[in-house]
């Protein structure tokens, strides 16, 4: 149990990484892009991939109406999201703690991880949400109104995840260095959790420790 | 049958030979033109191994290209107007063009040389001269722009210039055309021992390149006409060729070419340097204009200098002598390691190579030749390391690899002579087209040459390419001289008359050209850095419009208060902040040029309206898919209106 509890405070420790890498990255290149534009989407804000990218994007996607990308006080999410993953860090951290000093059982690894991954799941459908909003609710005095084939107005959501072609640009959206960090340090609390529960089988202890030490 | 039979063996033979003469011709141009077409090319999308600085000659400018493939870049301006971008025309850059006869607008760039570190090429800046009124200017090798100009007092004819010293510690400027000095109203013809040849060392600041008149050296009344620096061993000294020792005033072409030898002038500057600081020298007045740009205002100043220092070389003992060299010589060229300089004798067929080793040992035994208005002449034999006898006539100048090896050019045979340092044979000749004046190899003039490429730059085209008239570009041709013969691989027309460039390794600026100018650091006092701060005030007859762009619209765009008579000044913000986002600017009579601005750029136009109307101005830069939208009206009211100025955007 002390091997999966310091699993536990070890795994939702990885995403205090959240505070200084981006979640996720969203690349803009097209012919005239041969660098292309990105913004990198931190839990606090979204931030240029290189120096002036957000203005020039923003300078771009007012021909098709789009509004200005949001400033950190433009969403609640972004003043939101820090407090949910440090208290959401604070929490497995505690909960690993607990386990160390066996007052709470291996199964609250899990509980963590459950709890986490429905946070997370809101999260994405919560940006995916905002995606199309901005990509669909555009400006009806558009410089540029453009239709698909069927009539129906042009719209303009990234992808949440994968590649998709938008006018000219070649839009990439991708999972970014935090998102890996944080999608390890959940799998380290199912590892605590598997790892606690082995332990916690007095027969299959016994059987380890035998294959384990001949 | 028997004639059947004839007529088949006929036709047999006319095969053969047809056969055989094809396949010689076939292979040796196929094999050849393929592998020079390969050597040349640079495909779509890829970048070239060096960047060509080029003279403009009387463009006044320097062009920029890429080698191997002798595709231009860009224009450079430097002395002269450019409506393109509006240097010289726009109230920012009209400074630049300042001297002590007024405003001049145009000039004969010739020499540029790029910036040194011990002896070896640093990329920080580019200098050229102004031939005609004589000037000095330095030019940013991460933005490509003009940033410096200072004239020099009590030269003409800037031809000797503006070559730097190995550690860039000065860019030296000598007169080609002896002079008064000062200036005076005297007769011509008492030219002989009146006139004086002034040499002018001007430093230059390591932190940002600042030019300043230190010294000039006051020579007797020659023509000096090129020059270079020692490197390695000979740092410290700097040669000139000089033609005209018989001090003719006229008819110069026969009574300039009168004496056998002319000299190469030797001059210890770190002598003269010292006796300098020790307080040597004569102040004279003097008036000169220097002109700074900076960058941050984006904006030039002009001051009027007025005096300089100069020194007579006898007070200062052991710094000058003379070496005598035959038949005129034009280009004074120095090794990569400093021991030879090479006098092209351009009336001769020979080249002069002199050992400076022999030159300090001649010097320090007191071999002398006599003397010349007190300089010391060294003899002749005792300062010669050898003579290149090239079977060629007329050679200008001469360039290295760094391979021990040096090439000629011969104007008059019209060839460039590959030949080795030391044995003095000639080792290859490829013929130009036509009449070659200056060569470049990148970091020819240095310690440390990257010897691939040789460009020959020549002074007549004729049949190269398309006829286009009497007036032609002139033509260039691009050898590959990595191997043991040259090759030519490419011929391409220049802009202007290159009299000479300067190349070096695109890794070394290419890495540190500048995208765009930061809005957060433009400090031009006319700037707009928001839209809502743009505006017009009046201040009576003035009108200043502080407006910004941005992809595709002034602010504002629509003016109304302005009268017949008033004097408008259009300060232009470029708020884009992406790479290659100019935007133009111009007004409709305006009688001066469009403005290009780029990103987080403010440049100023004047526009003085003479009717009463409504008038357009616009963008001139397709900056995106709404440039023609790009478009705004001024309102001209009669002289007599009291319309107050108002302006708008998209009310």
């Amino acid at each position: 149990m002390k091997k999966a509890s310091l699993i536990m405070i070890i795994g939702p420790l990885f995403l205090l990484g959240l505070y200084v890498f981006p979640l996720w990255n969203i690349i803009l290149g097209a012919p005239q892009y041969p660098e292309p534009l990105g913004m990198n989407i931190h839990i606090d804000g979204i931030r240029d991939m290189n120096e002036f990218d957000l203005q020039n994007i923003d300078g771009l996607n007012h021909y098709i109406g789009m509004r200005t990308l949001p400033k950190p006080a433009d969403m609640w999410e972004f003043s939101t999201f820090p407090l949910v993953i440090g208290g959401m860090v604070a929490l497995g951290v505690l909960i690993g703690l607990l386990g160390y000093l066996n007052k709470v059982s291996y199964k609250w690894f899990l509980g963590w991880f459950i709890l986490m991954s429905i946070l997370g799941v809101l999260g994405m459908y919560d940006f995916n949400a905002w995606m199309v909003d901005y990509g669909t609710n555009l400006d009806p005095n558009a410089i540029m109104k453009l239709s698909n084939p069927d009539g129906t107005p042009m719209t303009y959501s990234p992808p949440l995840f994968g590649k998709a072609n938008m006018l000219n640009f070649k839009v990439t959206s991708l999972p970014s260095i935090g998102a890996w960090l944080m999608f390890v340090g959940m799998m380290l609390t199912v590892v605590a959790f598997f790892v606690g529960w082995k332990n916690s089988t007095p027969i299959s202890t016994k059987e380890s420790t035998k294959l384990t030490t001949p | 049958m028997k004639k059947y039979k004839f007529i088949v063996t006929l036709l047999g033979i006319t095969a053969l030979i047809a056969s055989c003469g094809n396949q010689g011709n076939g292979s040796s141009n196929g094999a050849l033109s393929s592998s020079a077409a390969e050597k040349a090319y640079v495909a779509p999308g890829e970048h070239d191994e060096f960047y060509a600085f080029m003279s403009g000659g009387y463009s006044g400018n320097i062009t920029v290209y890429g080698l191997p493939s002798g595709r231009m870049f860009k224009e450079i301006p430097v002395f002269s107007q450019f409506p393109t971008s509006g240097y010289g025309y726009s109230e920012e850059t009209k400074p630049m063009l300042n001297t002590s006869f007024g405003f001049v607008p145009w000039d004969d760039s010739h020499h540029p040389d790029i910036s040194q570190t011990k002896g070896e090429l640093d990329g920080r800046w580019i200098f050229i001269n102004g031939n005609n009124t004589p000037r000095i200017a330095r030019v940013s090798l991460s933005t490509f722009e003009t940033e410096e100009i200072i004239e020099i007092p009590n030269s003409a004819g800037n031809h000797s210039s503006s070559f730097i010293t190995e550690n860039t510690e000065y860019v030296v400027a000598g007169t080609r055309f002896s002079v008064p000095v000062p200036q005076r109203d005297m007769p011509i013809n008492e030219y002989k021992g009146n006139f004086k040849g002034s040499l002018s060392f001007i430093s230059v600041a390591p932190e940002n390149g600042r030019l300043n008149l230190e010294f000039q050296l006051t020579m007797p009344g020659f023509n000096y006409d090129l020059s270079h620096p020692g490197r390695g061993k000979s740092h410290g000294w700097f040669f000139f060729t000089t033609y005209n020792t018989e001090e003719a005033n006229s008819l110069m072409e026969v009574n300039s070419s009168q004496n056998d030898k002319d000299f190469i002038a030797a001059i210890n500057w770190k002598k003269v340097e010292e006796y300098v600081k020790n307080g040597g020298g004569t102040l004279m007045p003097a008036e000169y204009a220097h002109n700074v740009y900076d960058e941050h205002t984006h904006t030039a100043t002009s001051t009027m200098k007025k005096e300089v220092l100069t020194v007579n070389p006898l007070d200062v003992p052991g710094a000058v002598y003379f070496l005598p060299t035959p038949k005129s010589p034009h280009g004074c060229d120095v090794d990569p390691s400093g021991q030879y300089i090479i006098g092209n004798g351009k009336l001769s067929a020979d080249l002069t190579v002199h050992s400076f080793d022999k030159m300090i040992a001649a010097i320090e035994g007191k071999k002398f030749d006599g003397e010349a208005y007190g300089i010391p002449i060294l003899k002749f034999e005792d300062v010669l390391a050898g003579v290149v006898k090239s079977g060629g006539l007329g050679p200008l100048h001469t360039e290295f690899d760094g391979k021990g090896n040096a090439y000629t050019t011969f104007f008059i045979s019209s060839e460039v002579v590959k030949w080795k340092l030391g044995t003095w044979e000639v080792l290859d000749r490829q013929a130009t087209f036509y009449s070659v004046g200056h060569l470049m190899i990148p970091g020819g003039n240095s310690a440390k040459p990257f010897g691939k490429y040789v460009v020959a730059m020549n002074k007549i085209t004729k049949d190269r390419y398309l006829p286009v008239g009497p007036e032609m570009e002139h033509s260039a041709q691009i050898y590959d001289i990595s191997g043991d013969k040259m090759e030519l691989i490419y011929d391409f027309p220049t802009h202007g008359e290159p009299h000479y460039a300067a190349g070096i390794p695109a890794d070394m600026l290419a890495p540190k050209s500048k995208k765009i100018y930061r809005l957060d650091e433009n400090k031009h006092p006319y700037a707009v850095l928001n839209p809502a701060d743009a505006r017009v005030e009046r201040d009576g007859n003035e009108v200043h419009v502080y407006m910004s762009t941005i992809r595709s619209h002034f602010t504002p765009d629509n003016i109304e208060g302005v009268k017949v008579g008033d004097k408008v000044y259009f300060h232009i913000t470029n708020h884009e902040q992406d790479f290659d986002v100019p935007h133009g600017f111009a007004m409709i009579g305006q009688n001066t040029s469009e403005l290009l601005v780029m990103p987080g750029q403010t440049k100023t136009s004047v526009w003085e309206p003479k009717k009463v109307g409504v008038w357009p101005f616009y963008c001139t830069d397709f900056c995106s898919a709404l440039h023609q939208e790009m478009q705004g009206y001024v309102r001209v009211s009669p002289a007599s209106s009291d319309l107050p100025i108002s302006f708008s955007l998209g009310d």
